[in-house]
């Protein structure tokens, strides 16, 4: 039996539970399925007119409705579903008793426009300003946006619901959110606070508004037809991301724990580390150090060299400047063996869930794992010549994988990355 | 190996090595002394009448953000932040130490989406002059809205903006839940310290409260003041919160980091704690913080608290009940002096609580309805009191280093 501490003599952090909604389907098995039959799950945007918007297409969670819809109350659902998935397949606990805290990844929150619609209509006049509005929004009839519209209202609900302990805790860096919330859960175990931490990511925030402020700034991509098509990570043609919607939920245990209760182990956290690049509000430093400084801790937290990992899921986004800045961290970093280790993305069936992507990425990296199947970049046509990695192309590929480096590197300068194993070293 | 083997052989002390605040009160400790120790608040009952705020007093932002183009980046609540920090820092003595901040954690409690005011009345207007095509709202946000001001309503765009003005980049995570991140971002940032997953962090957050936009979300619940500015003990009958604006940073770092490096301390961070109150009947905050009082540690008789409370009702009345179980604790409300600063008050508490330590005097009373006792012996234990204005509790112990 391996001991119940890592190297470093810290509790090891195991996998007990995952669930995942992304474009592609509800739960594991679907997610699996197509992720490694090359489908893509984006297409053209139904949920709202799409008149006037350079970017048409995303991956939007469609066979999932709330009433009244808004998108934080669609990242609700989305967290509830994949919450679900993982508890059940733990079995830690009983129904609504979690033993441990919730750390959540959640976009940041706003009145949104449907809403904010509906205020104005309440006012009755022609020209509309604030000062309407706030006379119209107190005495009771808005109540329920208050609740709605706060930025704890999800992690409140889902501690509520799934009873977990302590102060729930709504996090946000960005791109980098998911891997965030892994990362707290890690360090609260390690620190022996807790047997065992719900670490929860999503994002339900296809919304006009969304997509106007990253159309606005450049990032996604406008290649709409087909929408199937539009992810192009590591291709010379790449031109953007595309939004997604999606949750992920990871269950962590300490080793010790999950033994003691006989629970199926499905993989470890080995590793986790970020740096903050302070180069620009939306770009990476041009020399690449904060992303090979994100890496180097992520190796050195993990105690492993670049040639223990045998896959990096990557970051991917398919926007011109990251998956160039990518390569040249990993080159960095690798040196040689950026060109042998096959990389993958995800982004480039599912999209860019955005604050939920660091946690539907790892739990991808568990299954390539268990599967021993990495799944496929697709749409790589037409491969960019400055991109030297092993991309693991259109098909999925048999692979022999014991580690795998999963990148996140996000807008604000936030870069996290997480090493995840198959069994204790 | 051997299974005794610990990656983190005791609890490590944690100080507070340094204070910046940039409020309604003014810029700096010491503008912010004085005017605690004058019994000066600055309300604005005017502006957004019959809404009260507590007005950000200016500063010179050059002083702590040179470059007008990074001022541009940001809105209000990302300058006050971004001002705020580069004080602490300031006073930390690590400003421009390109080893520290390359190695600072920083763990930030915001909010964020300042929106466009014009731009969105702008277009409510002509939804109701009858403008309801397809793709009218796009239309206008794609011709309208400033690239620039998304990433001034990010919530982590504050830590960015604290990384590239002032160089703080070993990690940085943004917690978001109004008032309790405020109590997260210290409890999680003092645990790693404790723990040696880290040696010094920046935390703090920053609030700008003269928003109508915010105004309006509040305005949903009927949190708001209105009317007339009265003291946080004395709203029972006219419950509300005034918003305030400001930003309040601190940083902590382990005893023994500050000592290599020979920084003074405020005061040390000895414990933070939190939870989620139920909040499904009566009296079920009043006994959330009864429980989180059992955990700060041995409290001694006569020591300080210094609460965030609202002023919003029920949860202001549960706070004060617990309170008055602990009569021989002179208390302070930051809500009375600083208004309701949401993310920021519970960093504010801290700051003033190490301020009232350093200066071996907890700032006077001001309440005319009495729950604010004079303090006459320097303070050598203060318990910063958190509670939510919808959700959340949280409280800190702060002691003098002996």
């Amino acid at each position: 039996m391996a001991p119940p501490r890592d190297k470093f003599g810290r509790p090891i952090v195991v996998v007990t539970g995952m669930g995942i909604v992304t474009s592609l389907g509800a739960g594991k098995a679907d997610n699996w399925t197509r992720l490694t039959a090359g489908e893509s799950g984006i297409r053209t945007i139904t949920r709202f007119p799409i008149d006037s918007l350079k970017t048409t297409m995303a991956g939007t969670v469609d066979f999932v409705s709330v009433e009244p819809f808004t998108s934080i109350g669609l990242t609700e659902r989305l967290a509830e579903l994949a919450t679900d998935e993982a508890l059940e397949q733990s079995g830690i606990g009983r129904k609504g008793d979690f033993p441990g805290p919730l750390f959540l990844a959640v976009a940041p929150v706003e009145v949104e426009w449907p809403q904010r619609m509906e205020l104005g209509r309440t006012v009755g006049k022609l020209d509309i300003d604030y000062d309407d509005l706030l006379r119209i929004s107190g005495g009771g009839k808005f109540s329920a946006y208050h609740h709605r519209f706060m930025f704890g209202s999800v992690a409140a609900h889902l501690a509520e619901s799934f009873g977990t302990k302590g102060s729930p805790i709504s996090l946000q860096t960005a791109c980098a959110s998911g891997a965030t919330a892994i990362q707290l859960g890690v360090e609260a175990i390690r620190r022996g606070e807790t047997d065992a931490a719900l670490c929860v990511a999503a994002d339900g925030t296809v919304n006009p508004e969304a997509v106007v402020r990253f159309s606005l700034l450049s990032a996604l991509s406008t290649q709409n037809n087909p929408p199937q098509a539009a992810s192009k990570p590591f291709s010379k043609n790449r031109d953007g991301f595309v939004m997604a919607e999606g949750a992920g939920t990871l269950v962590l245990e300490s080793y010790e724990a999950a033994v003691a209760r006989g629970a199926t182990i499905l993989g470890v956290v080995a590793g986790c580390g970020e740096l903050t690049d302070s180069f620009h509000r939306t770009r990476s430093s041009p020399d690449g150090k904060p992303i090979i400084g994100c890496v180097l801790k992520t190796l050195a937290d993990a105690g492993m060299t670049p040639e223990n990992i045998d896959h990096i899921n990557a970051h991917g986004t398919a926007t011109p400047e990251n998956d160039k800045m990518e390569y040249l961290g990993i080159s960095a970093v690798f040196g040689e063996r950026a060109k042998q280790v096959p990389v993958s993305s995800n982004k480039s069936m599912v999209g860019h869930t955005i604050s939920a992507a660091g946690a539907v990425e790892a739990i991808f990296s568990l299954l390539t794992l268990e599967h021993q199947r990495i799944p496929p970049t697709i749409n790589y046509e037409i491969p960019d010549p400055a991109i030297l990695f092993d991309v693991v192309g259109n098909k999925a590929r048999d692979a022999r994988v014991t580690a795998v480096m999963s990148n996140s590197f996000g807008f604000g300068g936030q870069n996290a990355s997480l090493i995840l194993t198959r069994e204790p070293a | 190996m051997t299974e005794t083997t610990t990656a983190t052989p005791g609890p490590t002390e944690v100080w507070i090595t340094g204070i910046g605040l940039a409020t309604s009160l003014g810029e700096g400790l010491d503008a912010n002394w004085d005017a605690l120790n004058q019994g000066r608040i600055n309300v604005d009952e005017k502006t957004f009448a019959p809404y009260i705020v507590h007005p950000f007093a200016r500063v010179s932002l050059d002083a702590q953000i040179p470059k007008k183009g990074d001022q541009r980046q940001m809105e209000a609540w990302q300058r006050i932040g971004t001002y705020a920090a580069g004080l602490a820092l300031d006073s930390a003595g690590v400003k421009g130490n390109k080893d520290i901040l390359g190695r600072m954690d920083m763990v930030i409690a915001a909010g964020g989406g300042e929106r466009d005011l014009a731009v969105d009345s702008a277009i409510l207007s002509a939804q109701a002059k009858g403008n309801s095509a397809p793709g009218f709202l796009n239309e206008r946000l794609m011709s309208d809205l400033r690239p620039t001001l998304f990433l001034a309503q990010l919530s982590n765009l504050l830590a960015g903006n604290i990384a590239i003005v002032h160089g703080v980049c070993g990690t940085s995570r943004t917690f978001m839940g109004e008032e309790v991140a405020g109590v997260d971002a210290a409890r999680i940032a003092l645990a790693r310290i404790a723990a040696g997953q880290s040696d010094i962090a920046l935390i703090g957050g920053s609030h700008n409260g003269e928003r109508k936009d915010l105004l309006v979300l509040y305005e949903f619940g009927d949190f708001n003041l209105k009317d007339k500015f009265t003291p946080v003990w004395s709203r029972q009958g006219h419950a509300g919160f005034a918003l305030g604006s400001a930003g309040a940073f601190l940083v902590i770092e382990s005893k023994e980091h500050a000592l290599a490096r020979g920084a003074k301390p405020f005061a040390r961070l000895s414990n933070v704690v939190a939870d989620l109150s139920a909040r499904n009947k009566p009296g079920d905050v009043t006994a959330t913080l009864e429980r989180l009082w059992a955990k700060l540690g041995p409290l001694a008789s006569g020591g300080a608290i210094i609460s965030g409370a609202t002023g919003a009702e029920p949860v202001t009345s549960e706070e004060r009940a617990f309170l008055q179980k602990h009569g021989d604790f002179a208390m302070r409300a930051t809500g009375t002096r600083f208004g309701h600063t949401m993310e920021t008050q519970f960093p504010l508490g801290l700051g003033l609580a190490a301020l009232s330590i350093a200066r071996g005097a907890l700032f006077p009373a001001d309440d005319p309805s009495g729950a604010e006792i004079a303090m006459t012996t320097p303070p050598s234990q203060i318990v910063v009191v958190g509670v939510g204005h919808a959700q959340g509790e949280g409280m800190a112990l702060v002691e003098a280093i002996k």
